[in-house]
């Protein structure tokens, strides 16, 4: 085992780190109280990066969504124009609703599905027997592939009319359709292409597992509880902090997805809107239709709506997560 | 009882067989006649058509090989830039103390779950300000971000690494007469090699599948990553370019599956923190 594993396997990933000033309190007077101005000279890439690449760059966006920037023409034929952008969005932009409405399903349907099957996989892999590691390398393949290009371009042609999927089924006397054409159904394949790459959440789901004290279980048995009661009873409360950690990595991820959406409908988000994730409504609306603007205000809609769903998962999360203190 | 005990086995080679699937329908149907690449289910081609290949490598007017030069570039800076300026900071939050260190390291873990969308337009904006995009060399609004250790998620898993290194040899340094230089130099730097190789492998597996980005900073056809141009089969995919585009495919996901095939073991017990991208 690699020595990153150990250190980090230790850790229960959903625990907060604990702060850099934990070392401090240590009370070691020989010391002198800091490192003088090499922390900030080992810093300073970062430092410049934060203030450069982010914060600049965030402030920036902030002003560009008032905005009428295209980025082709120059600086002065740039106009303010007030809360325009964002009054567009919302009253006169169907788009954008179609836009949140992909993306909130999206998110919705394939988060909770991705996370039950790397829950449920998990489980079946949380015995040691011959073979396990194959198979935890196996099922966490697709979540190294399955984010690329050429892997939404083979998915997406599976699903298509004369598709392998079509012939699968035809074997059992059903005649399929072009199901990345159905606007009914193309977004249901990139949901399938989420789900299928199940395996990131289930390794972090494998190493929580390891942590469940089996003195509980043993105890859960003396008291009568069958396989699923202690599943409920023992196994879910005390994973509850890394399921946790899990939905809000895959939620934020989720309403992310651009990469898939692109491939399938070739950068429109077509059939009808129904692949057209906020991404690339985005994306369509900055680089094809140069409204640097607008794109702007959509960046930061995006941005609060996310730290909103994050939010609001971590106020629900007081009522179903549970810490156990000392154990680990 | 005997049905019971082999329940889990069957199940897991199930999943295996429909996980797989995919995968090895991919492989096999890179080389299949036109005809059949996309409704034979089957992984066996009928007609064995290794000739995809090399159409798909010639297919456009700049050869294939030249997408894949470009990718590995992007992707080998990036590697380089991101071990270099995330174990700087990282050594600065695990083991100096400065003023208002709490403050940047709350910073450090608040950016770690930025969307990078958000910052997209405006960094595109400043970029084209700078000249950097499009012309000789489009790679920089690339690579300058990594240079500045802007993967947050590096630092952090840096971080956590160095909290493992017992600080008795940082003192034993000190000792010696290091100064904080000497102990990163002599201390830190070898002992971190662990850290740096995740760093690497990962950095290199999403900068290779990154689609995003490059689609926005790349747009002369010289210039593309394999990503980038495994697009443009999309538009042209009459049944003749399904083959080649298949191919090309299953060679521009080659050296992420190399990688895991060398790495599989670290790669699955890193994931414990480096799972947030996963």
């Amino acid at each position: 085992m690699s020595p990153v594993a150990t250190t980090t396997a230790r850790q229960t990933p959903a625990r907060p780190p604990a702060g850099p000033a934990a070392h401090q309190r240590r009370g070691r007077p020989a010391r002198p109280k800091t490192d003088g101005i090499a922390g900030y000279v080992f810093l300073s890439p970062w430092l410049l990066g934060l203030l450069a690449i982010t914060a600049v760059p965030m402030l920036m966006s902030l002003y560009l969504s008032f905005t009428n920037y295209d980025v082709l023409s120059d600086w002065e034929s740039t106009e303010w124009v007030g809360l325009d952008n964002y009054r567009t969005m919302f009253t006169e932009d169907p788009s954008f609703w179609h836009a949140v409405r992909v993306t909130v399903t999206f998110a919705l349907v394939a988060t909770p599905l991705k996370l039950a099957a790397a829950l449920g996989v998990a489980l079946l892999l949380n015995r040691s027997f011959r073979g396990a590691g194959i198979f935890r390398g196996l099922f966490y393949l697709p979540s190294l592939l399955g984010g690329s290009v050429a892997l939404a371009i083979v998915w997406v042609n599976m699903f298509n009319r004369d598709g392998a999927f079509n012939s699968f089924l035809a074997w059992f006397g059903i005649e399929g359709k072009a199901w990345v054409n159905d606007p009914d159904f193309a977004l249901g394949t990139l949901i399938l292409l989420a789900v299928w790459q199940f395996g990131a959440p289930m390794v972090i789901f494998l190493a929580g597992l390891k942590q469940v004290p089996n003195e509980l279980y043993e105890a859960a048995s003396v008291d009568g509880a069958g396989a699923v009661r202690k599943f409920f009873a023992v196994t879910l409360p005390i994973l509850s902090p890394v399921i946790f950690f899990n939905l809000v990595l895959e939620t934020i991820n989720g309403f992310q997805g651009f990469t898939s959406a692109f491939v399938l409908s070739n950068g429109t988000g077509g059939p009808v809107d129904s692949t057209l994730m906020y991404t690339l409504h985005l994306y369509i609306k900055g680089w094809n239709e140069y409204q640097m603007g607008y794109a702007s205000a959509m960046a930061w809609v995006f941005l609060l709506s996310i730290g909103l769903v994050t939010a609001v998962i971590f106020r629900t999360g007081k009522f179903w997560v549970h810490y156990s203190d000392g154990e680990d | 009882m005997v049905l019971q005990r082999l329940s889990r086995p069957i199940a897991l080679v199930l999943l295996s067989v429909i996980v797989l699937y995919p995968l090895v329908w991919m492989l096999g149907s890179s080389f299949k006649a036109p005809d059949e690449v996309l409704n034979n289910m089957s992984v066996f081609p009928r007609e064995f058509t290794p000739g995809n290949y090399a159409d798909g490598w010639g297919h456009f007017d700049v050869n294939f090989g030249r997408f894949f030069v470009n990718s590995a570039m992007v992707a080998g800076l990036t590697v380089v830039a991101n071990c270099i300026s995330c174990l700087l900071a990282a050594y600065a939050f695990a083991r100096l103390r400065f003023r208002l260190r709490g403050f940047w390291f709350a910073i450090m873990i608040g950016t770690l779950l930025l969307p990078g969308h958000v910052l997209i337009v405006p960094q595109f904006v400043m970029f084209k300000t700078f000249g950097w995009v499009g012309g000789d060399w489009p790679y920089a609004p690339l690579i300058v971000p990594q240079l500045l250790a802007t993967e947050a998620f590096f630092v952090f898993l840096m971080v956590q690494f160095m909290r493992g290194v017992p600080r008795e040899l940082d003192d034993a340094a000190k000792i010696d007469g290091c100064t904080p230089y000497g102990v990163f130099r002599h201390v830190i730097l070898p002992l971190s090699r662990p850290a740096l190789v995740s760093t690497a492998i990962f950095s290199f597996i999403w900068t290779w599948n990154d689609f995003f980005r490059q689609l926005v900073y790349l747009s002369d056809l010289e210039k593309y990553t394999a990503p980038v141009a495994l697009t443009l089969f999309i538009d042209s995919s009459g049944q003749s370019a399904v083959g080649p585009m298949f191919a090309m495919s299953v060679l521009s996901l080659l050296p992420v599956f190399l990688f895991f095939v060398a790495f599989q073991r670290m790669l699955v017990e890193g994931i414990n923190t480096t799972g947030l991208k996963g």
